[in-house]
């Protein structure tokens, strides 16, 4: 009879939430992660966004996410999945699901989709970004000014857009404190693969590099540095956890601020895919000067380096622009004269170059 | 540095030369168990577990080994309890593995350990070159090589490694002979999750002291393929190892150089290198299948 009783209750509570529900009725809001959450990364990041999105908007939305969601064909279904919900906005957050949100958002025009990252749009899809190619500008003086043997090692992912601006800023901020040093990069071909990113941290400081920077999401390169007492800076989440001795500082990913801007627009209507600064066929791109990107306290470096640090994180927010003229590509062909500089066009559609200091050619 | 890099190279192979061994018993037995990388990842979250919370590396590995063999020991109820398909046992063995371990391992993510110390073994590694190379290496790697050679010797030169080969390689007659087909297979796959869990658990202590889901990455799979390189012989699996192990290294190393051959191509170098070799050494079906189990993957029913 308790039982009874005890159910009962439960369908009583159940038919007033539903009513709750029919009067409030939440906005749903869908997230497709890469990874999960534990990567403390680039979907670490996206999470506490998420998360950020419930404490602003309490119970007016409701928030589902994915989480480890293969690029390619594969997200298309669950993508399209998230729409069948009835999720009225999804963010789908990495480079590889641009094609796969792009047909799904012609399948569902009354969802709005939100891509990351990527360079593609449609009537419904918008492309948001972050500068995190200014972060590793700054990463790029403190690197040429740690370094004693003026060899740097760069882990990267996929030769894409982002991650060949973010080479090419780091090169130019060392290059600016340190014409000797160079650059050389690891394709890990995974944006995720903890063990073969520490072997190929173990390669770089076998070859001879003292500060390692990265452009995957695991903080195994850090974990390497630190038990081989070298430098590096951790990627899109504070990584200090992992490497306490090591870490210089990180370039964190700020998202809150752009998912509550992009669901308040959607909520009052105002949302549009907007047209993108310079070209740059996206709705926002923001970076330091925004607080978008945020870079973790200054560490492990002597005072000098970090008040330079400080000081090019500052001209940068202060609206400098890191590709400006003169700079050479790596085969010594002059790209920009002084007086020259680059608008956000020509960073997705004209840098499929590397700049002087980095060693080697871009794969593909 | 190319000191270095060598010692890279002997421990990206660590986890293969684990997972291997335990396989090729298992094999050598009449067990195919395609379920490595299922319980590699076992025993990697229940390291890692062991390690985070205890804070003791040498029960972490203990711990490893023993998730590892229970979860061998799933496969052998069914496999060999129930006499299901191996294959699809196995196969079923790697999504529940690399599934559970996700599941128990979520609230482990984002924590970091100490990894393992590394042991100097006095004299030896004074010596310039190979001092460094092979007697400065943590426990596990020690481990493993002994574990092979013990492996080696208990199949070549002792009556249980006969009667484990001849279990595999006509269970009739070795049933026929009064030997418990069953009871042997058990300990053998038993054994090789043991060694699987070990492999995997070198990953969280000593790779990268931290928990990832998936973190193995498909080093099961590629175990598999090392006991078909070694032909079924324990110190051809050594070879294997290393050899995959250097090229993984290489292909590396090629890149920090600045050597401009698609990364992509380099990235398939491992695996190209592994078809190549089989290819190879399958032309000559008697250097091949000399060792190979004539009763691997078959369904022993007593009585037939």
């Amino acid at each position: 009879m308790k039982h009874l009783l005890k159910a009962a209750a439960a369908g009583l509570v159940g038919v007033v939430a539903m009513a709750g529900a029919a009067i409030a009725d939440p906005v749903k809001i869908g997230f497709v992660y890469l990874t999960n959450p534990g990567d403390h990364g680039w979907t670490y990041a996206h999470e506490v966004g998420r998360l950020d999105v419930e404490k602003h908007f309490g119970s007016k939305v409701e928030t589902t996410y994915v989480e480890n969601v293969p690029e390619g064909p594969d997200s298309t279904r669950v993508i399209r999945e998230l729409a069948r919900q009835g999720n009225k906005m999804i963010f789908t957050t990495s480079f590889g699901y641009m094609d796969p949100t792009l047909k799904v958002a012609k399948e569902f025009p009354d969802v709005k989709f939100v891509h990351l990252t990527g360079y593609k749009r449609s009537g419904n899809m918008s492309t948001g970004n972050i500068r995190f190619y200014e972060g590793r500008y700054v990463q790029g003086v403190v690197a040429g000014m740690m370094t004693k043997s003026n060899k740097v090692g760069y882990l990267a992912s996929f030769p894409i857009p982002e991650v060949i601006q973010g080479i090419n800023a780091f090169a130019l901020g060392m290059r600016s404190v340190n014409p000797d040093a160079t650059v050389s990069v690891i394709w890990v071909n995974s944006w995720y693969d903890p063990v073969k990113e520490s072997d190929a941290a173990k390669v770089h400081i076998a070859e001879g590099a003292d500060i390692l920077a990265q452009h995957t999401d695991s903080p195994a390169m850090l974990q390497t540095a630190e038990k081989a007492g070298v430098y590096g800076f951790g990627q899109s989440s504070d990584m200090k956890a992992f490497a306490p001795k090591a870490q210089l500082f990180s370039s964190v990913n700020n998202w809150s601020p752009y998912y509550i801007a992009q669901i308040e627009a959607m909520l009052d209507g105002s949302w549009t895919t907007g047209e993108g600064p310079d070209h740059w066929p996206g709705n926002t791109w923001l970076g330091l000067s925004d607080d978008y990107l945020v870079l973790t306290p200054f560490e492990n470096m002597p005072a000098n380096v970090a008040a330079a640090a400080k000081a090019a994180a500052d001209k940068v927010s202060g609206g400098y622009n890191i590709f400006s003229g003169p700079f050479k590509d790596n085969a010594g062909n002059v790209i920009l004269s002084d007086g020259e500089s680059y608008h956000d066009g020509n960073l997705w559609n004209d840098m499929n170059y590397y700049v002087e200091g980095v060693i080697g050619k871009i794969p593909g | 540095m190319l000191e270095q890099l060598l010692l890279t190279v002997l421990m990206t192979s660590v986890p293969l030369i684990f997972a291997a061994t335990g396989e090729l018993v298992a094999e050598r037995s009449g067990v195919l168990n395609l379920g490595v990388e299922g319980m590699m990842l076992m025993g990697a979250v229940a390291a890692f577990a062991t390690a985070f919370g205890t804070g003791n590396l040498w029960l972490a590995i203990i711990v490893g080994g023993l998730a590892g063999a229970l979860t061998g020991g799933v496969f052998a109820l069914f496999a060999l309890g129930f006499a299901t398909n191996q294959v699809a046992t196995g196969l079923a063995l790697t999504i529940f593995g690399t599934g559970l371990s996700g599941l128990v391992g979520a609230p482990l993510v984002g924590h970091a350990i100490d990894g393992l110390p590394q042991i100097t073994i006095p004299v030896l590694s004074n010596l310039p070159f190979v001092g460094a190379l092979l007697f400065s290496l943590d426990p596990m790697a020690y481990l493993a090589v002994a574990l092979l050679a013990g492996v080696a010797w208990f199949l070549k030169r002792t009556r249980g490694g006969l009667v484990l080969r001849a279990v595999g390689d006509n269970h009739d007659s070795a049933h026929a002979l009064g030997y418990s087909v069953l009871r042997v297979r058990l300990l053998a796959v038993l054994f090789g999750g043991m060694m699987a869990g070990l492999g995997g658990a070198y990953l969280p202590l000593m790779l990268t002291p931290h928990w990832a889901e998936g973190m193995t990455a498909g080093r099961g799979w590629i175990a598999l393929a090392l006991v078909v390189f070694a032909s079924w012989l324990p110190w051809r699996v050594l070879v294997g190892a290393l050899i995959f192990g250097g090229i993984t290294i290489m292909q590396l190393a090629g890149q920090a150089r600045g050597w401009t051959v698609p990364s992509q191509f380099l990235s398939m170098l491992p695996y190209l290198a592994t078809i190549a070799v089989l290819v190879v050494i399958s032309r000559n079906r008697e250097f091949s299948l000399a060792n190979f189990p004539s009763c691997l993957g078959r369904v022993f029913h007593a009585g037939k």
